[in-house]
């Protein structure tokens, strides 16, 4: 016997109206980030010694570019995810909690969006 | 009725130590370790970004020693994040979660981390050889 009414049961969201989201973001990008992070691993390790010019035109590369800007939206929607779990545990004053999580937000996108433009400057320059 | 006489669930100093509980809690510490590493990479394609003289700056810290100690620390942290990872994501479809698989499973995650982590530092000096 559920207590909940039929409709909250179809929508499936629980008390957090947010479902099973945030839990299924968190997979979905840990899965694209198993190859990708293997590729850069790889990537990183060989451009260990490059100069400028090397690394550069690695970066130009279209298929380079386009995985390591995979790679930031995935390992950054990952990162926002992971530390907000790890705020939500261990941050228990209130306004605290509510300034850390608006940080990691902000911190996160912002590591992003520089990480891209970065990118886009050395592929399309 | 107060909130002072709600039970509480015991605190983590009642369980018996597992390794597995080791392993969860180095699961959590290596995420936000990458985390703060994630700035470095950040730092990296902006180097790339910014011309030839930053960029050879940047490269030289990253192969000065304490460079590579920390680059060292943020290999092994990601090769364990990523074998846990999986270990997480098999959880997940319901495989390995009885006990002793669950420890023998942490136990390959441990290996399997310290082992990537070597191969790449061994890729790296065997293309540079130094």
């Amino acid at each position: 016997m559920s207590l909940r009414s039929p409709l909250a049961r179809a929508r499936g969201l629980g008390a957090a109206h947010n479902g099973t989201h945030h839990w299924w973001i968190q997979r979905l990008t840990s899965i694209a980030l198993l190859p990708l992070l293997l590729w850069f691993a790889i990537s990183f390790a060989s451009l260990a010694a490059a100069d400028h010019a090397t690394a550069s035109a690695w970066l130009r590369g279209p298929i380079n570019a386009i995985l390591m800007l995979a790679l930031i939206a995935a390992l950054f929607q990952h990162m926002q995810l992971g530390l907000q779990v790890v705020i939500e545990d261990y941050v228990h004053g209130h306004a605290l909690k509510f300034v850390a999580l608006i940080a990691v937000k902000y911190g996160t996108a912002l590591l992003a969006i520089a990480a891209v433009f970065a990118v886009l400057k050395v592929a399309f320059g | 009725m107060g909130t002072r006489s709600r039970p509480l669930s015991p605190h983590l100093q009642v369980y018996r130590f597992e390794w597995t509980m080791l392993l969860s809690i180095t699961h959590r510490i290596t995420g936000v370790g990458l985390a703060v590493g994630s700035i470095l990479l950040v730092w990296w394609l902006i180097a790339l970004a910014i011309g030839p003289g930053y960029f050879a700056m940047a490269q030289g810290m990253l192969s000065s020693w304490v460079g590579r100690l920390l680059l060292l620390g943020w290999t092994w942290a990601m090769f364990y994040h990523l074998c846990n990872g999986i270990r997480h994501l098999c959880w997940d479809a319901g495989w390995g979660l009885e006990i002793g698989t669950a420890r023998n499973s942490g136990l390959a995650v441990v290996a399997g981390s310290i082992l990537l982590t070597l191969i790449f530092w061994g890729a790296i000096y065997m293309l540079r050889g130094a």
